[in-house]
């Protein structure tokens, strides 16, 4: 009998005020009691609505039916038939715009907590599972990957397990991409990360650190002198955008990208970092994705006396991940909606030239938007309310606007062809425009979820096997 | 991970390491840079490449110790192994179709200046070097720098080698004296490249500097390098690191090279004291 309750099984979390104030995991993760419970929700529906929703496909009601009998390696190797990450989509993904929007016990009540559910799944294998991945006997391909974030994982990971030869290339020192770079400890641990990676080596999966492609390796080379058949590039949005706003440039303008990976990638929250980052009393972010709320999050756990979110449109707007923004709200971070950055001023004494604190951020100039007529997106456009200029006092700003796609590979790859936005133009199997090129993920779109990323990954991972086995 | 081959003192504060990295020597040009790592859980230093030779699979690199970064780049020694050596990264020198260049280089930048003259000399190209230093114990490549240049002039500021003054003064010495350059290449301290290019532009000869700020990827994702040249933003990372002189905003960037200057300052102090205490 599925259990009828109409409200999720809970999340056991931190305490705000506690978390706010270190960086380790938020959620806690349910226990097998609670996985049990919230898996036994699931109505089994003979059409699965929630499968629709998911981008990799995961066979959602039969991983919760083995969830809810307790058998918890059937249900991990139920998910490792679509997903190479499970802790990781569990714990990053948007299920209430996927999944659980589509689950039919959504609709009176609360939907199953699947992404929850998941991620226990993950975690107690990753904890207790004995079985190591299986080696897939060779079929002698080699397939390159450019990049080693979830795009790059997912089709490693996809082509290993069909006998191929595979090895990534990443441009920094540590692998996953955002998931090490981006996404901080407190939501996305990095040993769950290195977990995640580990679990693929042991299928054959090469990675080569430090080797930026496009730079140190052309992708043409990849093909011809390196000898891999086909290549899938997978290497992210690149280009952090800025505002063009008089004094960002100032001391103490960030952009997301480079505050997080400071943090993430290069542990300047730790004690005795090599690498600096800023630690405000009074922080701004610009910005309403999952990346803005990292950085507020950030900034707080920093010590911050104040983080404020700056973002043009409302509340119902904003991209993040509902849960994001409901943890951030309980920690104290502020939001300005229907606000604007106009400017962003800085320290200068003209009595003495020298002065360390000439050119660092003291303030930010914000103007009120108003909702204006529907845009390209539908949503209603904001527009500036005239006069309604005010400045918020703040010694950090962090640029959280979205990214655009690095050029390095499409300007040193011949043949590649580019989307209007400046992404690699693939087709809907994510093959591009050179024979034996695939793409996915930020790299063909701009800055999206991990996620689509890794449907993308997927589908370029399929396609490689029919083009390359016929 | 790349293996140590060679390691010099040019001077005491100035390090040359030639390191096994064939991928990097395979592709690389002056002008370009490397990121690299000491060890794990150090930062990322970018260094432009001094050297290179595609045959052997090597790379060196020439880096002062500043901070806490290079010093710990600097206990490494020969045999041992530098965690990262990522690169070629940024654009490479532009020496298409020059048939007279004034190269100007300041202290540690020699080394970077260093192959560009060699590549520029190797070309056909005459070259005319001014290269300056505080004091005599100082100099650096002056061998190499006589080797690739038809002219060398030696400036020290207190004058105990060469001529006594900046070199500002002897590349005005030099216009004056009627040498028309098709261009001016500065690589030094900022505020030496600030009054080369002041220079040049009174002048009107074309001008390339070389600029070095802070950054952490390195391939365009941190927009940590930020420059504003002619007026626009740009990543020095992707888009230079090589810029015209007459374009770059100097003083921006001199202010934004003091970001993190109190972090690096107490950085030092500590790996200075925890350095005593390994020594007692």
């Amino acid at each position: 009998m599925p259990n009828m309750k109409k409200e999720k099984t809970p999340m056991p979390v931190q305490e705000p005020a506690v978390r706010a104030r270190n960086f380790k995991e938020v959620a806690l993760g349910y226990t097998k009691e609670d996985a049990m419970e919230e898996a036994a929700r699931c109505l089994n529906c003979k059409n699965p609505f929630c499968m629709t929703g998911c981008p990799v496909k995961v066979h959602i009601p039969d991983f919760l039916q083995e969830v809810a009998k307790g058998d918890f390696d059937k249900a991990y190797e139920v998910l490792s038939l679509s997903t190479s990450l499970p802790a990781v989509c569990g714990r990053v993904c948007p299920q209430e715009s996927q999944c659980e929007k589509e689950c039919i016990r959504g609709k009176k009540g609360e939907s199953v907590g699947i992404g929850r559910v998941e991620r226990f799944v993950a975690d107690y294998h990753n904890e207790h599972g004995t079985a190591k991945p299986q080696k897939a006997e060779s079929n002698g391909h080699r397939v390159a990957i450019v990049g080693s974030g979830p795009a790059g994982l997912t089709c490693a990971g996809d082509l290993a397990k069909a006998g191929f030869e595979v090895t990534i290339f990443e441009a920094l020192h540590t692998p996953g991409g955002v998931l090490t770079y981006g996404i901080p400890e407190f939501r996305l641990p990095k040993s769950i990360v290195a977990k995640e990676i580990e679990n693929l080596k042991e299928l054959g999966v090469k990675i080569e650190t430090d080797v930026i492609i496009g730079k140190t390796v052309m992708v043409d080379d990849l093909q011809k002198e390196f000898g891999f058949e086909a290549v899938f590039i997978g290497s992210g949005a690149g280009l952090p955008n800025f505002m063009n706003l008089p004094g960002e440039n100032l001391n103490g303008v960030l952009s997301a990208n480079e505050f997080l990976t400071r943090n993430n990638l290069m542990k300047a929250y730790l004690p005795g970092a090599k690498t600096p980052i800023p630690k405000a009393k009074n922080a701004v972010i610009v910005g309403g994705g999952n990346v803005a709320m990292d950085a507020a999050r950030t900034a707080l756990r920093l010590g911050a006396d104040s983080v404020k979110i700056v973002y043009r449109r409302t509340r119902e707007d904003l991209p993040a991940r509902l849960e994001e923004i409901e943890h951030a709200m309980e920690e104290g971070i502020e939001f300005l909606f229907l606000t604007n950055p106009v400017e962003i001023i800085g320290y200068s004494n003209p009595e003495d030239r020298r002065d360390p604190k000439n050119g660092s951020v003291i303030g930010m100039k914000c103007v009120k938007m108003e909702q204006g007529e529907p845009d390209a997106s539908g949503r209603r456009r904001p527009v500036p309310i005239e006069g309604s200029e005010f400045v918020i006092d703040c010694d950090l700003v962090v640029m959280s606007i979205g990214t655009s796609p690095n050029p390095l590979i499409l300007s040193t790859t011949p043949g590649l062809e580019a989307t209007r936005k400046g992404g690699i133009a693939v087709d809907e199997n994510g093959k591009s425009s050179q024979d034996g090129i695939y793409a996915g993920g930020d790299a063909v779109t701009g800055a999206a979820t991990v996620i689509l990323a890794m449907g993308a990954g997927k589908t370029a991972a399929k396609a490689i096997q029919e083009k390359i086995l016929g | 991970m790349v293996e140590i081959l060679e390691k010099e003192y040019l001077n005491p504060t100035v390090v040359r390491m030639k390191v096994k990295a064939p991928l990097v020597a395979r592709n690389c040009e002056p002008g370009q840079f490397v990121i690299v790592r000491a060890e794990e859980g150090g930062e990322r230093i970018p260094l432009t490449i001094a050297d290179f030779d595609r045959q052997a699979g090597t790379v060196s690199i020439i880096f002062q110790i500043v901070g806490v970064g290079t010093r710990s780049l600097e206990r490494k020694e020969v045999g041992g192994n530098l965690a990262s050596f990522a690169g070629p990264l940024g654009k490479k020198t532009e020496t298409e179709g020059l048939k007279k260049v004034c190269i100007v280089a300041g202290g540690v930048g020699s080394a970077i200046a260093l192959p560009v003259a060699k590549k520029l000399y190797q070309q056909g190209c005459n070259v005319t070097t001014v290269a300056g230093f505080r004091n005599k114990d100082l100099v650096i490549l002056e061998k190499e720098f006589r080797t690739y240049s038809q002219k060398f002039i030696l400036m020290s500021d207190d004058g105990s080698v060469g001529e006594k003054g900046l070199v500002t003064d002897a590349l005005e010495k030099e216009i004056l004296a009627g040498e028309k350059f098709d261009r001016v290449i500065a690589i030094g301290p900022l505020v030496m490249m600030k009054f080369v290019s002041l220079l040049t532009k009174k002048y009107e000869v074309p001008t390339v500097v070389s600029m070095n700020p802070v950054m952490i990827d390195g391939t365009g994702m941190c927009g940590g390098c930020r420059l504003v040249v002619g007026g626009k933003t740009v990543f020095a990372c992707v888009e230079g690191p090589e810029f015209d002189g007459h374009q770059v905003d100097f003083d921006l960037a001199m202010q934004k090279g003091m970001a993190y200057r109190s972090f690096e300052q107490k950085a030092l102090e500590e790996d200075c004291n925890l350095f005593k205490k390994e020594a007692e």
